[in-house]
């Protein structure tokens, strides 16, 4: 397969980036759209350009490291994160532009890399339940009845990439959050800090410069582990109770 | 501790003379050095000794704690339970990760579960069958007191993980579910659907936060470390006291002093290239450290995992773990005729299919440990009767067919068990497992070996503790399923904190200054090679270096290794290793975000630790775990072991060779040290799982 590639290229987040276009003419359908970033590398170093910065890690879909603008898509076409996407996605002859997440609440770090510890400082601020090591009771001692434990996992398996946030139009993290306090609000063990950990975390999220959430659904769209809106609803509900009880 | 009978006998006086005419098939490659022993483990009967420790482990007093600062190199779950630890009991801790959180480390990769001995099924479970499991499984190549303490702690970790709000599995009854697990007969596996090593490390990464908001961690995201800080301490000591890191984003070459370091920085099985480790998964930190004292024990062992997605060409940049508790539901085969390779498997009829494991193993079938099912789906392609698409002329691959689970248990039954791998396959090979039965072939997956660490976990340097993947202590010679998470997480949350008090209760050390000769030495060592990296303006990308070894490690050292292989591997990697100093290109500058120079480091450090595997392969003349040599293997092609000569733990000293700068001095000859292994509650046993 041949495809044209549209690319964003900034060498550092103080200096203004661009587009550049690049022709790649050796893709197998096989291949992982990140290993044809790989075989695009590898020539621009023989041929002696800098290659093209882009996170990845597992490669697995799990870590959350990876994620691109695939012609104005998170993570593209699929519902998967960017290094599950494989090139029998697209078609010999196609034209794919590939951008960083674009959010003031993720600064670009170089080429596709953002930062998103953003992300790290909001779970800092409550996304925790606060049993220090050693202390916990034993594990039958608490029960939780499997519909809880597995909308409890549902919302827990969010990866934390910031797709959500990449597609949202007001650049809202509103579904990264809510995943993380269905996942524990939905546990016995997470009810002590119910209150606090919603108001706290929502308020570090507007701090950061994240937008509000106006129900658009973009998010959840655009999400890899396809966490529902209904996170969001639940966060909502959480925050109005947290204020009645005089948080 | 009543039921398991055949555990308790002495051990063998005879282990250790050698035999009459012993090869020495790695003479003229390494020195033979001093014994080493481990002097940390208590004496006394087996089940008091970690209790006898921890007493007798000084403590430090809280208002001291504040003065003690801890580096922590890794936030898998080795590293993040440690500093979540740690910071709950009030020292200073940095913890240092080279992706852009901490909760990306690549524990979250692990999918099948975390062994436990709960018993919560009443199937004869107990610590002692966890620990007895735990060392047939390693066969007989680790270290007892340390198995049983991973047995013993094992029930604390799933007390602490729920309460932090982990999602374990659970039945109607909203109580805990578990699985049978890799070729064990009891359920004592927890899991969280598929993605248990995600969850368990969420886990400890909210725990770490909750402490960098409580202000004792402090966290370096996006930082590599480089080198490793050994300072004397005056009274002839060298201590571990410090690390140069680089700042991945800005380039800067930062010093970082502490009173102790622990690096908790993963497996190496990188070293293969292809392996189901993450892209960034690398030996520098250990490597480093070895260079500067800490010795490496048994990097040898490799565990190859059998169920892994087959490669599709020569773009394959990594491969992907199907979890193997997929072999619980299902069944392994190839076609019994060669001409039968190519036709869609469902037309095969029944008695063509060569169920292989289950034809020679009767009583494990298809849950026969991860090395056996490992060569035996090399050796049928191999044969000629291997699927899927050709590469290099052979078909690697076999079937693992659910269609009888799918009719036994139905398609929901399974979607429920399964389904996210399911999906993760069908995305990746474009085909649906649901209908056509999986292809499958083992991949690198994890590596016993590391850096050797006494029962504190503390390695050769003083003040040096290892933990995780990263250092040896647990698994022998093979690992079992669902036990890297349980060793992760215990020496995290329950061993480093006890072990590591006793150590700091000598604290705080003498404070080290930023132009000390040794600190200066480590930054400049690292500003040297960066510039070197950047400098050489050869021909070869750096991954077509890795590649290269990754081939020579694959044929040479994986599945099979012989004298002669081993030898010609370490040729080609000694003229690999030169070639890559004089002829790597690297682009770009040290003082941004340069992703070909973060590889270069690794690889170049992945070219002395190949080295050190053949050398330790060729020195080990036995078939032990996940390590097969040719030449010791029963009549019947099973793995022999020789425990009257090998029943030791090799752990190799760094020399550097006199040429070459201070900064670049090259591998010399290794000196093996060697650790006895002596095993007093359990009887060592020849493996057999026919
Ligand atoms: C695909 C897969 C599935 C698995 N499934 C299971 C399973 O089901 N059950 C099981 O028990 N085990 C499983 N394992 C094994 C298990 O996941 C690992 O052995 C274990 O998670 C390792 O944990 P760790 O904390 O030691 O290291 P890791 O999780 O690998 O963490 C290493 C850390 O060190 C950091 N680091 C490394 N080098 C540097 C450096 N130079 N500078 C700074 N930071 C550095 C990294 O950033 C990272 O934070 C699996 C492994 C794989 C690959
Ligand atoms: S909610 Fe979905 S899109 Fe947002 S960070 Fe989590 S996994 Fe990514
Ligand atoms: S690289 Fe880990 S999710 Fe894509």
């Amino acid at each position: 397969m041949r495809v044209t590639l549209k690319i964003w290229r900034q060498p550092d987040a103080a200096t203004a980036g661009a587009m550049h276009t690049y022709e790649l003419d050796t893709v197998s359908p096989d291949m992982s759209f990140l290993e044809m970033l790989d075989v695009l590398n590898e020539q621009l170093n023989a041929a002696g350009e800098e290659p093209i910065a882009f996170d990845s890690d597992c490669r697995e879909g799990i870590c959350g490291m990876c994620g691109l603008m695939i012609n104005g898509e998170p993570h593209g076409p699929e519902v998967t994160t960017t290094c599950q996407l494989h090139m029998r996605s697209f078609k010999d002859g196609d034209e794919i532009t590939i951008e960083p997440w674009r959010s003031d609440a993720f600064p670009v770090v170089r080429d596709l890399c953002v930062d998103r510890g953003a992300f790290d400082r909001i779970i800092q601020s409550g996304g925790f339940i606060s049993v220090n090591t050693g202390s916990a009771p034993e594990a039958h001692s608490i029960q939780v009845p499997k519909e809880a434990a597995d909308r409890a996992f549902d919302a827990a398996t969010c990866i934390g990439c910031g797709a959500c946030v990449a597609a949202c139009p007001n650049g809202s993290a509103s579904l990264f959050m809510g995943a993380k306090i269905t996942h524990l609000g939905e546990l016995p063990q997470g009810q002590a800090e119910r209150d606090n950990r919603v108001v706290s975390m929502v308020s570090q999220h507007d701090h950061e410069g994240f937008g509000g959430c106006t129900n658009i659904g973009e998010c959840t769209a655009a999400c890899p582990k396809e966490i529902p809106l209904d996170v969001i609803s639940q966060m909502n509900r959480d925050l109005r109770k947290a204020l009645q009880h005089g948080h | 501790m009543t039921d398991m009978p055949d555990t308790t006998t002495t051990s063998d006086p005879s282990y250790h003379v050698p035999a009459e005419g012993e090869s020495d098939d790695a003479a003229g490659y390494y020195v033979p050095g001093e014994p080493i022993v481990d002097t940390k483990a208590p004496g006394g009967p087996i089940d008091e000794r970690w209790s006898t420790r921890k007493f007798e482990a000084r403590l430090v007093n809280p208002a001291n704690r504040r003065k003690l600062s801890i580096i922590i190199v890794g936030t898998g779950l080795a590293g993040a339970s440690a500093a979540a630890t740690l910071g709950e009991a009030g020292y200073v801790v940095k913890s240092f990760c080279y992706q852009d959180s901490p909760r990306r480390a690549h524990s979250i990769a692990a999918q099948g579960g975390i062994n436990a001995a709960k018993n919560y099924k009443e199937d004869g479970d107990s610590v002692h069958r966890l620990f007895y499991d735990t060392v047939k499984g390693g066969d007989y190549r680790s270290r007892e007191s340390n198995v049983y303490r991973l047995a013993e702690v094992s029930t604390n970790i799933i007390d602490q993980c729920v309460a932090q709000g982990v999602p374990f599995a659970r039945e109607y009854g909203g109580l805990l579910d578990n699985r049978s697990f890799g070729g064990v007969q009891v359920s004592r596996t927890f899991y969280a659907r598929g993605q248990t090593g995600q969850q368990l490390l969420i886990g400890a990464y909210q725990a770490l936060e909750r402490q960098v908001q409580a202000g004792t961690v402090t966290t370096y995201t996006r930082h590599e470390m480089l080198e490793l800080i050994v300072v004397d301490d005056g009274e002839g000591k060298k201590r571990a006291r410090g690390i140069i890191a680089r700042d991945m984003v800005t380039g800067a070459i930062e010093t970082h002093l502490a009173d102790v370091v622990v690096l908790a920085s993963g497996g190496y099985g990188n070293v293969f290239y292809l392996s189901t480790n993450a892209m960034g998964s690398n030996v520098t930190a250990s490597w480093r450290a070895h260079r500067k004292g800490a010795y490496m024990a048994n990097p040898c062992y490799t565990q190859i995992h059998p169920t892994c997605i087959p490669v599709t060409g020569s773009h394959q940049s990594k491969l992907t773990l199907m979890s193997e508790s997929l072999r619980n539901d299902g069944r392994i085969w190839v076609p019994k005729k060669k001409e039968d390779c190519d036709k869609d498997p469902r037309s095969i009829p029944e008695e063509d299919r060569d169920y292989y494991l289950e034809r020679i193993y009767p009583s494990f079938g298809n849950l026969v440990p991860r090395d056996i099912a490992s060569r035996a789906a090399k050796y049928q392609c191999d044969d000629g009767r291997g699927v899927g698409p050709e590469v290099d002329g052979v078909r690697r691959g076999v079937y693992l067919d659910f269609a009888d689970a799918i009719a036994r248990l139905g398609r929901d039954a399974i979607e429920e068990k399964y389904g996210n791998l399911f999906d993760m396959y069908a995305r990746i090979t474009g085909e649906n497992p649901y209908e056509v039965p999986m292809r499958i072939y083992p991949a690198v997956h994890y590596v016993m070996g590391g850096l050797w660490v006494d029962y504190d976990l503390q390695s050769t340097i003083p003040g040096l503790f290892v933990t995780g993947e990263a250092n040896f202590s647990d698994h022998g010679a093979n690992r079992l399923g669902a036990s890297a998470l349980m060793q992760g997480l215990a020496d995290g949350y329950f061993v480093l904190p006890h072990t590591i008090r006793d150590y700091l209760a000598d604290g705080p050390f003498e404070k080290v200054a930023e132009d000390h000769p040794a600190v200066v030495e480590a930054r400049e060592s690292v500003q040297r090679r960066i510039e070197h990296y950047l400098t050489v303006n050869g021909t070869r990308s750096v991954d077509s270096y890795h590649r290269e070894l990754g081939n020579i490690m694959w044929e040479y050292c994986g599945m099979e290794r012989t004298e002669d292989g081993l030898k010609k591997a370490i040729d080609l990697i000694r003229t690999l290793r030169d070639d890559f100093h004089r002829n790597v290109k690297v682009l770009g500058s040290a003082d941004s975000l340069n992703q070909s120079l973060e590889k270069a480091g690794r690889v170049a450090d992945f070219l002395e630790l190949g080295e050190l595997m053949c050398i330790d392969a060729l020195n080990r003349r036995e078939s032990c775990g996940g390590h097969f040599r040719a030449e010791s293997q029963t009549e019947d092609g099973e793995a022999l072991r020789h425990d009257d000569l090998y029943a030791y733990v090799a752990a190799w000293e760094f020399t550097p060779e006199d040429a070459g700068e201070s900064w670049a001095t090259p591998m010399g000859t290794p000196v093996l040290h060697k650790e006895d292994l002596t095993y007093t509650a359990i009887e060592m046993k020849q493996r057999s799982y026919k």
